[in-house]
């Protein structure tokens, strides 16, 4: 080949003998030689420690600041963790909090933060490589790197790397486990703690088994097509069924829905009557509408008011629409005994008459909503839409969450999510568009999960932005890291308690499902006051007096205690029970009497109350003068509570109950017994003659 | 010789109106307005705050109006915020209402954004509305949420049927956290005391109950830093504001 004219000169010029080859290669080996020292001389973090000596040089503190600073590559080793962290060799400044007003990276002070660097590094926290000493190389490197710095929003991820528990620095962490428990992802997806448990699930999807009893097939149909059109909290995702496959799946649950436990028996002809007189009946109405209210409905379902705002809890089903849903057959025996149809509800057994049975049940009949089943029109189902329709249940994995006759739960329907924080990106199918980090892939994983190819079984949930950040979060939690910390870094999720009471209080504790809204020994909800120590704390006229008739202690609540219309032989068994067996080791019930305190001390108490301790800032004795709503009413609190209790609660409220809002004080024993002499006279008669 | 100097003249101007075109997608240019107001208000939105990094909780919801104070559609509305901002959308037309609504990503960095909305009016000329949101580090983030455990019953005035205020009840009132006014003439040492010891602790009320016992020095430290972070006005130094160069 020959060479083109103008180069074929070049060459010749430059090399055209030896002295000029020799010449030309010596300047060429010594410009390469060159460029390890200037390379060196040019690396980041020399650039940044020569800037951030010139930033401190100007400053009023440069001597301490320059006494700080040590040159050269910095490293933070904490072989335990598997922990090379060269990050401070930049991020000088990472210490001086003198250097608050700095916004400059990377010599900005770092915000407060539990943890010392030095005990966890950076990386634990932030991810990205921490031996590296370039700005690429640390930080992202590329897209498809594996570990990319962590943005911002999902720095609460690492938090959950070693705490298994909620923190109250970590309100997304917490929201995002809250929802992997409560969404039903854990229905199909394995989630195992680095300890080993399980993260277990706190929904309870209903069984379908007796689906028949309960609704229509054209209710299954529209709630099929869109749960959220029937509920706006529902939890159930929205599958995005063509029309016939919600019409074969509505028929195949219809077909094999058996007849549940007692079905039809119950039916009591004069309830139904009742409910349906309430339909042009204003006066029973009201009578129903105010039955539903002092039975405290709303403490657990919400109900949309005309402005659209969901109003009440939501450890019910919302029931807006619940006409609309259910057969006034099944509702009639669900409200006399909810236990019958599905033996793990949370909703208690009231003891209802017959004919409050049925006004409650026209109540709910009534809340319908015309427009929502208007369109649904099914022909009889055939034979092969009934097969169609189990087979689309059993491959869409619905017997993961719902018990289904016929179709067995399938086992790990779904990828198994112990390790999902720290998936490597290579592993990982993105979706078009899709930028190639793993938390990326994951929030459009949950965010349009149909985006990553048809036929595809993740479904689609309506969540809010924020919803999906605190979800990201949790799973990014789940990783390796956290399976590797040494135990002794880590603080493990409490153990499930299956705390169950015992004998026949046991029996009527599961009955009125107390557990729904109060923990007892680690069990149950948080919406009532824990009742582990609620023997030391009440007394048992009082405890008595309570369970027949609640009335509630906190005049803000509108969540409260609903009445059971208890025997007077059950309300002793639980009084009993509750007396005896709830009891705290901290307080000694009998130490202290109940009456009988000298006046001086009382009134010394009342002083204390009023003036040194501000009490009536939150809470109300004088009913004419005291308006504090934060703590509970003490008007009759000699009456309820025992002295060694409230004498135990002034010294330290939180030894008693953790997480009360009560200030604790440095009280002497003095003010503490004056202030229970106190309380302890408030015996509220005054308030009962005048009911009288 | 010639050539190869041609060819990188032409891949670099190829490569800069690549990035121009890029910036005019974000500008007005590409919106194609079917109308022009006259300013622009906020509508909701304004003055929240939220951890770094993350989405406020409601959308900024800005509305485009003409001389006379009647809402515009089709109007266009660009945000602009500084380094680290994200908006979604960044730019757009003001729906039927006259309003255009965006989701706003926050900072890394704690402190005080400075968001600015802006339409075009037929002239041409560019009017502007200035908003604020405040991102919370680790520290005023857990301060927020001991404020909504402990102190928010008294220091707030908002109030639900679930949460109902208390201000109202007591006999001497509260200043609210973000009463910049009064409480930015407090010392962090001064607040720290109020209440590690309760109002005694300044001779005040001693309605303000003490939590030194109560809550931790660092839990304490992280209420201080949250009242700073929302003074309104701004509690001066150290903090920092970030808005656009
Ligand atoms: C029971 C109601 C109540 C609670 C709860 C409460 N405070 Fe106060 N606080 C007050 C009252 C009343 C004052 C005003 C005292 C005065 O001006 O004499 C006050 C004053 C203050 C002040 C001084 C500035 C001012 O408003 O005058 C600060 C700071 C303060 N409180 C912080 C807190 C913090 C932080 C918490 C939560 C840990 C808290 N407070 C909880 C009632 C309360």
């Amino acid at each position: 080949m020959r060479l083109p004219d103008s180069i074929e000169k070049l060459r010749q010029r430059l090399f055209g003998d030896t002295v000029r080859t020799f010449a030309w290669t010596s300047l060429l080996l010594l410009i390469l030689l060159a460029v390890a020292p200037a390379k060196h001389y040019f690396a980041d973090w020399r650039v940044y420690q020569r800037g951030y000596q010139q930033l401190i040089s100007k400053r009023s503190d440069a001597v301490t600041l320059r006494r700080h600073f040590e040159p050269g590559i910095q490293q933070i080793w904490l072989p335990e963790i598997g922990v090379v962290d060269r990050c401070t060799t930049c991020h000088t400044g990472l210490k001086e909090a003198s250097l608050a007003d700095v916004s400059k990276q990377p010599y900005r002070h770092h915000p407060d933060m539990p943890h010392k660097a030095e005990e966890f590094g950076c990386t634990v926290c932030h991810r990205g490589q921490g031996a590296a000493t370039s700005v690429e190389d640390a930080h992202r490197a590329t897209d498809a790197w594996d570990e990319p710095l962590l943005p911002a929003k999902y720095l609460e991820s690492s938090c959950g790397q070693c705490h298994q528990q909620d923190l109250k620095g970590t309100p997304q962490l917490n929201l995002g486990r809250k929802m992997l428990t409560q969404y039903g992802c854990i229905h199909c997806h394995t989630v195992k703690r680095p300890d080993g448990t399980v993260v277990a699930a706190t929904d309870d999807p209903p069984s379908l088994e007796h689906i028949a009893d309960k609704t229509s097939r054209e209710w299954i149909y529209a709630w099929l097509k869109d749960p959220q059109a029937y509920s706006t909290t529902a939890t159930m995702p929205n599958f995005k069924l063509k029309d016939e496959d919600a019409r074969d799946i509505s028929a195949f649950l219809m077909a094999s829905s058996t007849p549940g436990p007692d079905a039809g028996s119950k039916v009591v002809p004069a309830v139904l009557e009742q409910a349906k007189k309430l339909k042009g009946d204003a006066t029973l109405q009201t009578k129903a509408a105010s039955l539903y209210g002092q039975s405290f409905c709303a403490s657990c379902h919400a109900v949309q008011n005309a402005a659209g705002n969901l109003v009440g809890g939501d450890i019910g089903p919302e029931l807006t629409k619940v006409g609309s849903k259910v057969k006034p057959e099944w509702l009639q025996a669900w409200v006399r005994n909810p236990h019958q149809y599905d033996p793990g509800t949370a909703m208690p057994r009231y003891r209802f008459t017959e004919q409050e049975v049925g006004l409650l049940t026209g109540f709910l009949m009534n809340k319908a909503d015309a427009d929502l089943l208007a369109n649904v029109h099914l022909d009889a189902a055939t034979p092969e839409q009934i097969e169609h329709g189990k087979r689309l249940v059993s491959d869409s994995g619905c017997a993961a969450c719902h018990e289904v006759n016929g179709v067995k739960r399938p086992e790990n329907f779904a990828p198994e999510l112990t390790k999902v924080g720290s998936k490597p990106v290579a592993q990982l199918a993105f979706a078009p568009g899709v930028k190639h980090t793993l938390y990326d892939y994951l929030d459009a994983k949950i965010k349009q999960p149909h985006a990553f190819g048809a036929g595809l079984k993740m479904p689609q949930y309506t969540f809010t932005a924020t919803q999906v950040d605190a979800l990201v979060n949790a799973l990014l939690s789940h990783n390796e890291r956290a399976l590797a910390m040494p135990a002794a870094k880590t603080v493990p999720a409490l153990p499930e308690s299956h705390y169950e009471a015992a004998g026949s209080a046991g029996k009527l504790i599961r009955d009125l499902n107390c557990f729904s809204c109060h923990m007892i020994n680690g069990r149950g909800g948080e919406m009532a006051p824990e009742l582990t120590s609620e023997g030391s704390s009440v007394q048992r006229d009082w405890l008595a007096q309570f369970l027949r008739n609640p009335n509630t202690l906190r005049p803000a609540l509108i969540r409260r205690m609903p009445k059971f219309n208890l025997t007077d032989a059950e309300i002793n068994t639980l009084t009993d029970y509750i007396m005896t067996v709830y009891q705290s080791p901290k307080v000694d019930r009998d130490s202290m009497p109940l009456t009988g305190y000298p006046a001086g001390q009382v009134e010394l108490g009342k002083q204390l109350y009023y003036s040194k301790y501000g009490c009536q800032g939150c809470h109300i004795i004088d009913t004419k003068q005291d308006k504090g709503y934060v703590g509970p009413s003490l008007t009759h609190v000699g009456s309820r509570l025992t002295a060694a209790w409230v004498y135990n609660w002034m010294k330290d409220p939180q030894a008693l109950r953790a997480g009360t809002q009560e200030p604790k004080r440095d009280m002497s024993d003095d003010d503490a017994r004056a202030l229970t002499a106190y309380l302890m006279s408030l015996k509220g008669h005054d308030a009962m003659e005048a009911k009288k | 010789m010639k050539k190869p100097i041609a060819c990188i003249l032409t891949f670099l101007a190829l490569a800069f109106s690549a990035g121009c075109a890029r910036h005019d997608q974000n500008g007005f240019t590409a919106l194609k307005p079917t109308a022009y107001g006259a300013a622009i208000v906020e509508s909701s939105g304004g003055k929240q705050s939220a951890a770094v990094g993350t989405t406020l909780h409601d959308p900024l919801v800005v509305q485009v109006n003409d001389e006379q104070g009647a809402a515009v559609a089709g109007a266009p509305v660009m945000l602009q915020g500084p380094t680290g901002v994200q908006f979604e959308p960044v730019a757009g037309l003001t729906d039927s209402s006259g309003q255009f609504t965006s989701n706003v990503t926050l900072g890394v960095a704690p402190g005080r954004y400075q968001l600015v909305a802006s339409t075009t009016t037929k002239a041409g000329k560019s009017v502007e509305l200035k908003s604020e949101a405040i991102a919370l580090g680790y520290q005023e983030m857990l301060g927020s949420r001991l404020n909504d455990q402990y102190c928010a019953r008294c220091h707030n005035q908002d109030s639900t049927p679930e949460r109902v205020s208390n201000y109202d009840n007591l006999a001497v009132n509260p200043h609210l956290f973000t009463e910049g006014d009064t409480l930015n003439k407090m010392s962090d040492a001064d607040l720290a005391s109020i209440i590690a010891h309760g109002g005694p602790a300044l001779n005040k009320s001693p309605l303000m109950p003490p939590y030194g016992y109560t809550l931790s020095k660092s839990e304490m430290q992280a209420l201080v830093g949250y009242i700073r972070v929302v003074a309104d006005p701004p509690y001066g130094a150290p903090g920092i504001v970030y808005a656009q160069k």
